[in-house]
């Protein structure tokens, strides 16, 4: 029976689709049967992030509709064979997505695999609904500044409202801060919130901090999920992501200013 | 009700609507009240046994409004003379008010001898509660143990009735969320975060940060306050007296424990120590 995880934010651009791509790419390279979907419809990008963009044939629209079987839509992935991508429509609006045929499609995925992560749009509308309705989990995105945060306070409050598990008065989604672009220097600077303040605005757990990176951006354009960058501070941020959530413990990392030594100066890396 | 919003339908309760001041004002509340349940309707018997009872402390009911309860009566079709009732227990120094559970013409009957009907629950719901008086078991009267005095508090004591109703949050109020408590005090035992929206017809507590809007007594009442451990809001508001707090609270209030009330007009922010 998998655990559906949501990656949500509430704002646009703070880092949702990179964070849906690694985190399923981590827990698919620790062995676990993986499927990462795309709730973007109208815009798709998970599939860019992931490199199958030109593999796309069917989408989690025609699964929806019955106009195409789940595994025909399915792409597995170019790097890990047990994580496969559901990916969005480009052709259709987010009114296509609906309670019924969501859950049917999560239900045949629960089964197969271990995870399910759902890679929600920004905003609060119904592909934001939708990606959360059915949530066990959340990750919940936010960059260390004011708007941020009060959109990730506001779909938090939605998380603990209108999603299944609420509305059947089950056991709480279990919700993860993940605080992405963090710079330290910025916030040394006064320029950025601290990683306290966001704490202290949210007040949940927080599972990582993600430094911003010009990797992140060059993984996305070439389509490789950014924790395949493992000598890069932002994909071993991720890496430790992924391990706290299976329950490890990490201490976090990237938090001070990068002090760079005398060699690293004259060398300029 | 206040004059300021009033409305057409609030204009019908009021004395004289052209009038400056209302003459009277119209209000529910909620008393508490002893009940006398009789298991008799022999009003001898009850007297007797009355006198007996009050011997130890006769001040205690001084003038203490009571509710005859007739449940136990109601099945027996012997009238109860309520005119020789109420006098009897006006000389006891009670003093009666009303009946309850009582059968139709008994009402009728109270309500002749200047008694209100009230609308009570069952007793049935408390049959812990000892009765007062005894219906004579065969001839004659049940002696009333010397030690029962606690019964006696037990059974003629204050019912104590829900004296204030109050919702409490847990769980903190998010941005765009709206906590609405009617007829009641607001309690908050989590952050109340920006853009969040808290409001009470009764007092407001928020025990952890307060970031968002606060709107206490919305139904008019100005003596309603807000209290909060760490005052950051955006709004707070008495009975419709608004203060925004456009660039943050001030320093000297940022952060700290504060009440909010209204003097007068004027809405007061001020610390709690």
């Amino acid at each position: 029976m998998a655990t559906i995880i949501v990656v949500t934010s509430g704002k646009g651009g703070v880092g949702k689709t990179t964070t849906s791509a690694s985190v399923s790419t981590g827990l698919a390279k620790r062995g676990f049967k993986t499927a990462v979907i795309d709730f973007d419809v109208g815009l798709r990008n998970l599939d860019l992030v992931m490199g199958c963009e030109r593999r796309v044939v069917y989408d989690f629209v025609n699964v929806i509709q019955n106009e195409a079987l789940l595994k025909q839509a399915l792409i597995r992935d170019r790097h890990c064979d047990n994580l496969f991508i559901l990916p969005a429509s480009q052709t259709r609006d987010k009114e296509a997505l609906n309670k019924e045929g969501v859950g049917r499609v999560l239900d045949e995925l629960r089964d197969s695999f271990d995870y399910i992560v759902c890679d929600s749009p920004a905003g609060i509308e119904q592909g934001a609904l939708m990606a959360l309705y059915f949530a066990d989990e959340a990750f919940i995105v936010t960059n260390p500044e004011v708007s941020s945060v009060r959109d990730s306070d506001r779909i938090l409050g939605i998380l603990q409202a209108r999603s299944k598990r609420a509305e059947s008065g089950s056991t709480p989604i279990k919700e993860h801060l993940l605080v992405t672009r963090y710079s330290p220097r910025r916030v040394e600077a006064g320029e950025m919130l601290s990683l306290k303040d966001v704490q202290d605005l949210l007040g949940i757990p927080l599972i990582g901090v993600i430094p911003e990176s010009e990797v992140v951006l060059q993984a996305s354009n070439s389509g490789v999920p950014v924790i395949h960058f493992d000598q890069s501070p932002s994909g071993q941020a991720y890496d430790d992501v992924v391990a706290r959530f299976l329950g490890e413990s990490r201490p976090m990392r990237f938090l001070e200013p990068e002090r760079k030594s005398f060699l690293q100066r004259l060398f300029g890396t | 009700m206040p004059r300021s919003n009033a409305t057409d339908t609030q204009d019908l309760f009021a004395a004289e609507p052209q009038a400056q001041q209302s003459a009277f004002e119209l209000k529910g509340s909620v008393f508490t009240l002893s009940v006398l349940r009789i298991h008799s309707n022999e009003l001898d018997v009850i007297e007797a046994q009355l006198a007996k009872r009050l011997e130890k402390s006769p001040q205690f009911f001084a003038n203490a409004p009571i509710v005859v309860d007739l449940e136990a009566v109601r099945d027996i079709s012997a009238p109860l003379d309520f005119h020789r009732f109420v006098a009897m227990l006006r000389g006891r120094h009670f003093f009666p008010v009303g009946v309850q559970n009582g059968s139709p013409s008994q009402h009728e009957a109270a309500m002749s001898a200047g008694l209100a009907v009230l609308k009570g629950r069952a007793m049935k719901d408390a049959p812990n509660v000892a009765p007062l008086i005894n219906a004579p078991p065969d001839t004659t009267a049940e002696p009333i143990p010397p030690d029962d005095e606690p019964e006696l508090d037990a059974t003629l004591a204050a019912r104590p009735t829900q004296a204030h109703n109050t919702k409490i949050i847990q769980q903190a109020v998010r941005s765009g969320q709206r906590v609405m408590a009617r007829n009641s005090d607001l309690i908050v035992l989590a952050a109340v975060n920006a853009g969040a929206e808290i409001i009470a017809e009764g007092n407001i507590h928020v025990y952890a940060p307060l970031r968002g809007r606060a709107l206490a007594g919305v139904s008019g009442d100005t003596h309603a306050r807000i209290f909060c451990h760490q005052f950051e809001a955006e709004l707070v508001a008495i009975a419709g007296n608004y203060r925004v707090f456009d660039d943050g609270p001030p320093k000297e209030l940022r952060g700290k424990a504060v009440q909010v009330f209204l003097d007068g007009e004027q809405l007061i922010v001020a610390p709690l120590d």
